[in-house]
C-alpha cells in the first residue's frame, strides 16, 4: 500500500503545481498562444510598463502592510485577552467573522458604509478596503496567536509577578516573547490574505483605489492576456519568496 | 510601567479589558453592525434608485421560495458538495501519504500548503488559461490531432468543480494529516496481528477514528464552496449562476439590495445551521 | 523439529540503520509452555516478539511454526496473535467489538456470514467469561480500568486460538499491587487454556515466578536458556547472575547474599550498614580482603554497623561462570 499511496502523491503534487509552472512557463512564450513560439521577456516589459497595474500593486501593497500591521497588533491582544479570561461573545463573533461566506462579509461592509455615507461626506477608499481588511484578518491573528497559547504555562507569568513585574510587565518581557512566532505567523497569515482578496475588496473599493487582484480579475475576465501570466507568476513567486523568507526568519 | 511600585497600577482584569477593547470596537464596526443593517435591509424595499425604502415587508424572504431560486440553491449545493467529496477523495490518500512518510512530513506537508498561500485569485485563473478554447489543453489534443475542434472546457459546472477543488484541497488535506498523525500505529498493527488485510484496516479502524479530521475538513471545504463567488464567475461564465453570485448581481448590478439582503442571511442561516450539525461537542469554539 | 517444539527461532539476527538489535538467536518453545523472554531495555526482547509477529521481517535467519516457516508471511497470515503493551483497543468499539474483531478472518480471507454467527458468539460469551469481563461487554475502552483494558486485550487476542500467544511487557502499565496479583491469573489462564505463551519482560520476578522456560537476553544476543530455577541457582555468565538478583563476587566465585550466613566462624568481615526491610535486613560488609557483599539476616538481627563479624556459605551454594565471553549455543 505504501508504494501505491506514493505513486498516487506524485500525481497529487502534480495536479497542484503543474497548472501555476504551466502559467510560468507560458509567461516566457513569445507567442500571445498557449503554443510555445520563443522565449520572451515582452510580456514582462508590458507589465512593466502598465500604469494601471504598477498603481494598484502599489494600492495592494500599503493596504496590506496597514492592514497587517494593524490586525496583527489587535489580535495578538486580543488573543492574550481571551486567553486571560474567555468572553463568548467576542469569540462567538470572531469564529462568525471565519465562517461568514466572504460575499456575505462583502455585502454587509457594502451596506454599512452606504448608509454612513449618508451621514458623514465621505466615499469609499482606501480607508474602508483597510478598515474591512483589518476586519476580516482579525479572526485569522487571533487564532493562530491563541492557539500558541493554548500550550503556553500559565505559571511563566506568575512566576514574573512573584518575581516583581507589574501585568503588563509579564505579559511584555515574558509571554510575548514566547508568541513572537506565532505572531510572525499570523502576520504571514494577515498579510498573504489582504493581498489576495478580491470578492470583499472589489465590493468596498473606490473608483480611484483600484487593488492588484481587482486588475487581475478584469484583465482574466477580457480573454486572452498574456501579460496576465507574467503578473501571476511575479505575484506568484514573490509571496512564495516571501513565505520561504519568513519560514527561514522563523527557524532562526 | 514593568516593575512592581505599591499597589497594582493595572490590575487583571483591567489589563485584559483594555487589549481587548479594539478588537471589541473592529468586531462590533466590521461584522456586528454590518450584519445589523443587512437584517433591517432584508425587511425593507427595494429604492427607486439606490439603497432601500420603506415599507417594512418579508417579501424578500417568501420570494426565497421562488422556484428560479430554489433551482440555485440545489445548484450551488449540488456544486459545493460534489466539490467537497471530491477533496475528501482525493484528499484522503495524500494525508495518510504525509502522514507516514517518516521524516519528510514537513516537506511534502509544505508542498500541498506553499500553493495554497499564493494567490486564490490567480490560482482559479490558471485553470482559465488550461480550459479554455485557445488554452493548452485544447491546443494540446488539436496538435496531436486527437481532436480538430476544441472542446467546450470551460464555462460550465464541470470547471467550477475543479476550480473549487483544486482551490480548497488543502484545506482538507491538513485537518485529515492533523488527524492521521495522531493516529496510534500499534492500533494498525494490532488490526493487522488480528487478521485484518491493509484494506480491511482502512475501513474498520483508520476511517472510523479518523472521523472528526473528515468533518472538520469537509466543512472546512463545504461551506466557502456553497457561497462560491470567484470561481463560479471566472470558470463558470454567464451559465453558471451560484448563490454567490446571485448576491454579488443584487448589490450591483440588479441594485435589489433588500433581496440581496435576504439571500444572505439565507446563506449564513445555512452555513451556521450546517455548522451546528456537525459540531464536536466538548470542542471549544476559539 | 521435535513434535513437542511449537515455535522455532533459527539463528535470527535484526540489524537496523543505528544498531544490532538482535544478533544471531536460536530458540525452542515448547508446546503449550509459558516461555519468557527477560533482559533489559534494549536488548532485542520485543523485537524478536514483532519477528514473530510479523511487524519486523528478520535481517537473516527463519522463524518456523509448527513445522511452517512463516518469517516471510505478513501478520493477518500467521496464527500468532499479541498482547500489546499499550493493549491497543479500538477506541472506536465496544469490549465486545474489539473481541469479536478478529473472528471474521480465518488465515487471512474474510469469512461468510454464515460460517461465522453462531459458533462464534459462544465463543466470545465464552472468553468474556474466562476474563471476568462479561458485565462490560458493551462499554467502550475509554470507560475501563487499566487493568481491565489489559484483560480485554487478552480475551481478544485468545479468543481467535493462536498456536502461540505473543505478550509484550502486558504488565508494566499496571500498578504494583495489581501487578501481583495479576501475575498469578495469567499464570492460571494460560494453564487452563493451554496456549503457547512467549512473554517478554524486564521484571525478573515477573519471569521467575510466572514463567516454565526462561530465555535471558543482552544486548541483542542469548546469555541462557532454563526453568527458572535453573537460571537462578546455576547462571551460566556474569550477566544472568547479576540479572536475577543480587551476586556477590568473591574471588572468581559468585554466592547469593541469602546463602550467606552471619556465625560464629568463617571469613571476618565488618559491617558497615543494617537495612530494615520488614520480612529480613539487609546487611552490607566488607570482607577482610576487600570485596564488599551483602547478606540477609532475621527482621531481629542484633548486628550493628561497625561490628565485626564472621560470614560462610555452604560450597554447594558457589557459582562459577565461564567467563563474560561465553554464550549459549
Amino acid at each position: 500500500m505504501k508504494r501505491g499511496l506514493a505513486v498516487y502523491a506524485v500525481f497529487a503534487y502534480a495536479f497542484l503545481h503543474v497548472p501555476l509552472l504551466i502559467l510560468a512557463i507560458f509567461s516566457f512564450n513569445s507567442s500571445k498562444f498557449a503554443v510555445w513560439e520563443s522565449f520572451s521577456f515582452q510580456w514582462y516589459r508590458a507589465v512593466a510598463a502598465d500604469a494601471n497595474l504598477i498603481e494598484s500593486s502599489v494600492n495592494s501593497l500599503i493596504i496590506a502592510i496597514v492592514a497587517t500591521a494593524a490586525a496583527t497588533i489587535i489580535g495578538t491582544l486580543a488573543a492574550y485577552g481571551l486567553w486571560k479570561k474567555g468572553s463568548a461573545w467576542l469569540s462567538g463573533s470572531l469564529y462568525l467573522s471565519l465562517v461568514t461566506p466572504e460575499i456575505v462579509t462583502g455585502v454587509s461592509l457594502l451596506a454599512l458604509f452606504q448608509w454612513i455615507f449618508r451621514f458623514a461626506h465621505l466615499r469609499l477608499g482606501m480607508h474602508t478596503v483597510i478598515l474591512a481588511h483589518v476586519g476580516f484578518s482579525l479572526a485569522y491573528v487571533v487564532v493562530v496567536v491563541l492557539a500558541r497559547l493554548r500550550s503556553y504555562d500559565r505559571t511563566l507569568e506568575e512566576a514574573a509577578l512573584d518575581l516583581g513585574a507589574t501585568e503588563f510587565g509579564a505579559f511584555y518581557r515574558v509571554t510575548l516573547p514566547y508568541l513572537a512566532p506565532a505572531i510572525a505567523a499570523a502576520a504571514m497569515l494577515a498579510f498573504t490574505v489582504s493581498i489576495d482578496d478580491y470578492v470583499i475588496t472589489s465590493l468596498v473599493a473606490g473608483v480611484d483605489s483600484q487593488t492588484l487582484p481587482m486588475v487581475i480579475y478584469t484583465m482574466a475576465r477580457r480573454g486572452v492576456n498574456p501579460a496576465l501570466n507574467a503578473v501571476s507568476t511575479l505575484l506568484v513567486f514573490g509571496l512564495g519568496m516571501l513565505i520561504l523568507l519568513s519560514e527561514r526568519f522563523r527557524k532562526a | 510601567m514593568f516593575r512592581r511600585r505599591g499597589p497594582a497600577p493595572v490590575n487583571t482584569k483591567t489589563l485584559r479589558n483594555i487589549f481587548l477593547a479594539p478588537t471589541a470596537i473592529l468586531t462590533a464596526i466590521t461584522m456586528l453592525a454590518p450584519l445589523a443593517i443587512i437584517v433591517v435591509y432584508s425587511l425593507l424595499t427595494r429604492g427607486a434608485y439606490v439603497g432601500v425604502e420603506l415599507p417594512w415587508t418579508i417579501e424578500n424572504f417568501t420570494r426565497l421560495w421562488d422556484p428560479v431560486y430554489g433551482i440555485i440553491f440545489l445548484r450551488s449545493f449540488w456544486i459545493a458538495a460534489v466539490a467537497t467529496t471530491l477533496c475528501l477523495v482525493l484528499g484522503f490518500p495524500l494525508a495518510m501519504f504525509i502522514a507516514r512518510s517518516g521524516p519528510r512530513k514537513n516537506l511534502y506537508l509544505s508542498l500541498v500548503i506553499l500553493p495554497f498561500w499564493t494567490s486564490f485569485l490567480i490560482r482559479t485563473y490558471a485553470w482559465m488559461f488550461l480550459l479554455r478554447d485557445t488554452g493548452i489543453i485544447n491546443s494540446a489534443l488539436q496538435a496531436l490531432r486527437i481532436i480538430r475542434e476544441p472542446l467546450p472546457l470551460l464555462y460550465n459546472d464541470g470547471a467550477v468543480i475543479l476550480g473549487l477543488v483544486y482551490g480548497f484541497l488543502p484545506f482538507m488535506v491538513l485537518p485529515l494529516y492533523a488527524t492521521l498523525e495522531r493516529l496510534d500505529p500499534s492500533l494498525l498493527e494490532a488490526a493487522a496481528d488480528l487478521g485484518a488485510r491493509p484494506w480491511d484496516t482502512l475501513v474498520r479502524v483508520t476511517l472510523p477514528l479518523c472521523a472528526p479530521g473528515i468533518r472538520a475538513g469537509a466543512i472546512l471545504v463545504f461551506i466557502p464552496c456553497l457561497g462560491t463567488y470567484l470561481t463560479s464567475d471566472l470558470l463558470g461564465g454567464s451559465k453558471t449562476v451560484l448563490i454567490g453570485n446571485l448576491v454579488q448581481n443584487q448589490f450591483t448590478a440588479s441594485r435589489d439590495w433588500p433581496f440581496g439582503a435576504a439571500l444572505s442571511l439565507a446563506l449564513m442561516a445555512i452555513a451556521i445551521g450546517l455548522l451546528f450539525a456537525v459540531r464536536n461537542r466538548g470542542e471549544g469554539l476559539l | 523439529m521435535p513434535p513437542e517444539t511449537l515455535l522455532s527461532l533459527r539463528h535470527l539476527s535484526k540489524d537496523f540503520a543505528t544498531q544490532r538489535a538482535v544478533v544471531d538467536v536460536s530458540l525452542e518453545v515448547p508446546r503449550g509452555a509459558f516461555f519468557s523472554l527477560l533482559g533489559p531495555s534494549g536488548c532485542g526482547k520485543t523485537t524478536i516478539l514483532r519477528m514473530v509477529a510479523g511487524f519486523e521481517s528478520p535481517t537473516s535467519g527463519e522463524v518456523w511454526l509448527n513445522g511452517q516457516r512463516i518469517d516471510a508471511l505478513p501478520p493477518y497470515q500467521r496464527n500468532v496473535n499479541t498482547v500489546f503493551q499499550s493493549y491497543a483497543l479500538f477506541p472506536h468499539l465496544t469490549v465486545q467489538g474489539n473481541i469479536e474483531f478478529g473472528l471474521v478472518y480465518d488465515k487471512g480471507h474474510k469469512k461468510g456470514p454464515k460460517e461465522t454467527k453462531n459458533a462464534d458468539i459462544n465463543r466470545v460469551a465464552e472468553v468474556l467469561k474466562q476474563v471476568r469481563l462479561e458485565a462490560k461487554a458493551s462499554r467502550k475502552p475509554s470507560e475501563l480500568s487499566g487493568g481491565e483494558r489489559q484483560r480485554v486485550a487478552l480475551a481478544r487476542a485468545i479468543v481467535l486460538q493462536p498456536d502461540v500467544l505473543l505478550l509484550d511487557e502486558p504488565l508494566s502499565a499496571l500498578d504494583p499491587q495489581l501487578r501481583k496479583q495479576v501475575r498469578g491469573e495469567l499464570r492460571d489462564l494460560q494453564r487452563r487454556v493451554g496456549v503457547t505463551f512467549l512473554f517478554v519482560t524486564h521484571d525478573q520476578e515477573e519471569a521467575l515466578s510466572m514463567s516454565d522456560q526462561i530465555a535471558v537476553m543482552n544486548a541483542g544476543a542469548l546469555e541462557q536458556v532454563g526453568t527458572p530455577r535453573e537460571i537462578y541457582v546455576r547462571p551460566r555468565t556474569r550477566f544472568v547472575a547479576d540479572f536475577l538478583g543480587a551476586m556477590n563476587w568473591i574471588g572468581g566465585i559468585g554466592v547469593r547474599p541469602e546463602a550467606v550466613s552471619i556465625c560464629s566462624e568463617g571469613r571476618k568481615a565488618v559491617v558497615t550498614g543494617v537495612t530494615y526491610l520488614g520480612s529480613f535486613c539487609h546487611i552490607a560488609m566488607t570482607l577482610d580482603s576487600g570485596e564488599v557483599i551483602s547478606a540477609q539476616a532475621p527482621p531481629d538481627s542484633p548486628v550493628q554497623p561497625g561490628q565485626a563479624v564472621c560470614v560462610t556459605w555452604n560450597p554447594e551454594d558457589e557459582v562459577r561462570c565461564l567467563g563474560d565471553e561465553v554464550r549459549l549455543q
